[in-house]
């Protein structure tokens, strides 16, 4: 964080290539030096920015391990600023997970596994990778902060956990293919998480920032749009373009105690009604006898 | 029937396109899936239609006209006016051009199969184009751009290892009338877009006539059917008739088989696309 509190964050919107880790690593470093000299504290890649998306069998070749030295090499890019990559995790049982790593100074501080895997229509994560099972926050520099993977955003639950564990921002990095054609300007899948994105940072008054790709694997297009939304769902910076970008946004992190002042949203949340009946929902799912 | 007046009659609309918005994408496409896998260029066969002229445009657009191979294979059966249409096509965009008549060797094989129906004739007039291509595919170093479009891969209404084979293909994923909407935005000649659909495999050819339906038509339900996969009931409901329906369905389950790679009896435990998968940017 800068003295006058604020955070300068960079989305890097950027085209990794498939399966050539090595070729994205060195990539990774570019874009920090990229960033750093233009000021930015924060720099988040998006969701598998080491490996590329659509994997499939090349998801035990892509993955890292946490005792790799590629973990000193990943820690190494976060000396001037903290960063956010994606990454295949393999752990020492041989699960693979898609996830997304925050380092700073050096150090692993937190890993979020992505849990919601779609596996529908042109996706087919749970072929390949096992569902982390939980949503946690952590400390940063800049407030405490909560990574969500693309799908994970899509189920209300997900977000709604972090915004009770206070978060000041949630991160989203993302692997989106583009799809949806009609007369509008962006296509669909860009309105769908404009939207989703919007009213996630409004309801629970927290700063939001969406990294997506661009490129293409297999035909399909990755429609970047990475935006930085501010705690009243306003849109700070937005790439709408498809290229490859750093996105740059200055926020003022007091942002957050203001809107939570004109917006008490979350001070009004009734954690244990919801708990109470959350818990009814499943007895009652779970009583019944077929 | 008559002509499709693609340019005139309002479009399903839920199929009207933003053109500026797919052309973006289609062109980005074509340079990201060419490029990285090492090649500059592109080669075609240019019929003087409106798909394969839409990817001509797009092609030369993408990587440079000096990059676009466009190849004019008439058979000595073909309308003149689809000759003179590829080659207006061509000089408006500054590609490359190479014509062969495939008529000797289309009568030569023939010579020995005097009988050999039209249908016949014209699948073998469309794998000869293809040798044709991916002969020149070989010889300039390029990669042949593929020219179905969605309704036709759906329907099976083309020649499989022949019209339908490609190394790529920008316009797959887009029905006949949305090719009508992005030729006319990116600049295709209108008497192209306009004129009635024909592959050209004999003199008077019309797709409409063969099908028995008009494209709008045939993409409006294909648009329920397939990509939100209504049930008859509900498509009835909608107005379509019963017959229609289900020549259109037996027709997209009958061709399945050529939109995919030669079934593979299984024995080990990891078959090629079944449980061996790999991207095909696998590398790239």
């Amino acid at each position: 964080m800068n003295p006058d509190g604020r955070l300068t964050v960079g989305l890097a919107q950027i085209d990794p290539a498939l399966g050539d880790r090595d070729r994205n690593l060195e990539r990774h470093r570019e874009w920090v030096r990229q960033a750093t000299a233009a000021g930015a504290n924060l720099l988040v890649f998006p969701e598998l920015s080491l490996t590329g998306y659509f994997l499939k069998d090349l998801v035990p070749d892509s993955a890292i391990r946490l005792d790799d030295p590629i973990m000193r090499e990943l820690g190494a890019l976060s000396t001037d600023l903290d960063i956010v990559v994606g990454a295949v995790v393999e752990e020492p049982d041989h699960r693979y997970f898609n996830a997304s790593l925050y380092f700073s100074r050096g150090e692993l501080v937190h890993l979020h596994r992505k849990v919601y895997l779609p596996t529908y229509g042109m996706f087919d994560e749970q072929r390949y990778f096992a569902p982390g099972d939980r949503f946690r926050s952590f400390r940063t520099g800049f407030g405490r902060a909560g990574i969500l993977v693309c799908e994970d955003i899509w189920h209300l639950s997900s977000a709604y956990i972090l915004s009770l564990e206070g978060v000041d921002m949630i991160i989203c990095p993302s692997s989106s293919p583009g799809r949806g054609i009609t007369t509008d300007e962006r296509l669909g899948t860009a309105e769908s998480y404009n939207l989703v994105c919007r009213t996630y940072a409004q309801f629970l008054t927290t700063f939001f920032l969406y990294c997506n790709r661009v490129g293409f694997e297999d035909g399909a297009n990755f429609w970047g749009g990475s935006m930085v939304i501010g705690p009243n769902g306003d849109i700070i910076a937005q790439q709408e373009d498809a290229d490859e970008a750093l996105v740059l946004a200055s926020l003022d992190l007091a942002e957050v105690r203001r809107e939570r002042l004109t917006n008490p949203l979350l001070r009004d949340e009734r954690l244990e009604l919801t708990i109470n009946e959350l818990r009814r929902v499943w007895h009652e799912r779970t009583r019944k006898p077929f | 029937m008559s002509a499709p007046a693609s340019l005139s009659e309002p479009v399903f609309a839920p199929l009207v396109i933003n053109p500026e918005l797919v052309k973006r994408i289609l062109i980005g496409f074509i340079r990201n899936e060419v490029r990285k896998v090492g090649f500059e260029r592109l080669v075609l066969g240019l019929s003087g239609g409106v798909d394969s002229s839409l990817v001509a445009s797009l092609a030369a657009e993408a990587l440079g006209p000096p990059n676009v191979l466009a190849v004019i294979m008439p058979y000595k059966t073909s309308d003149p006016k689809s000759r003179s249409d590829a080659l207006q096509v061509v000089q408006q965009l500054g590609i490359h051009r190479l014509e062969i008549d495939i008529s000797p060797q289309i009568d030569a094989y023939f010579e020995r199969f005097p009988d050999a129906d039209q249908k016949r004739r014209g699948n073998k007039m469309a794998r000869e184009r293809m040798t044709i291509l991916y002969d020149h595919s070989f010889a300039w170093r390029a990669l042949v751009i593929g020219t179905s479009n969605k309704t036709e891969l759906l329907l099976g209404y083309g020649t499989i290892y022949g019209d339908m084979a490609s190394a790529i293909n920008p316009i797959g994923d887009l029905y006949k009338t949305q090719v009508w909407q992005l030729a006319d935005a990116i600049g295709v000649p209108t008497a192209i877009v306009q004129k009635a659909p024909s592959a050209d495999l004999w003199a008077g050819q019309s797709d409409e006539t063969e099908l028995g339906f008009q494209y709008r038509m045939i993409d409006q339900l294909l648009y329920y059917l397939v990509d939100h996969r209504y049930r008859v009931e509900e498509l009835k409901r909608l107005g379509f008739e019963e017959a229609f329906v289900e020549d259109i369905i037996r027709r997209v389950r009958d061709n399945q088989y050529k939109r995919r790679l030669p079934v593979i009896a299984k024995l080990s435990s990891r078959t090629i696309d079944r449980d061996f998968r790999y991207p095909r940017d696998w590398g790239h």
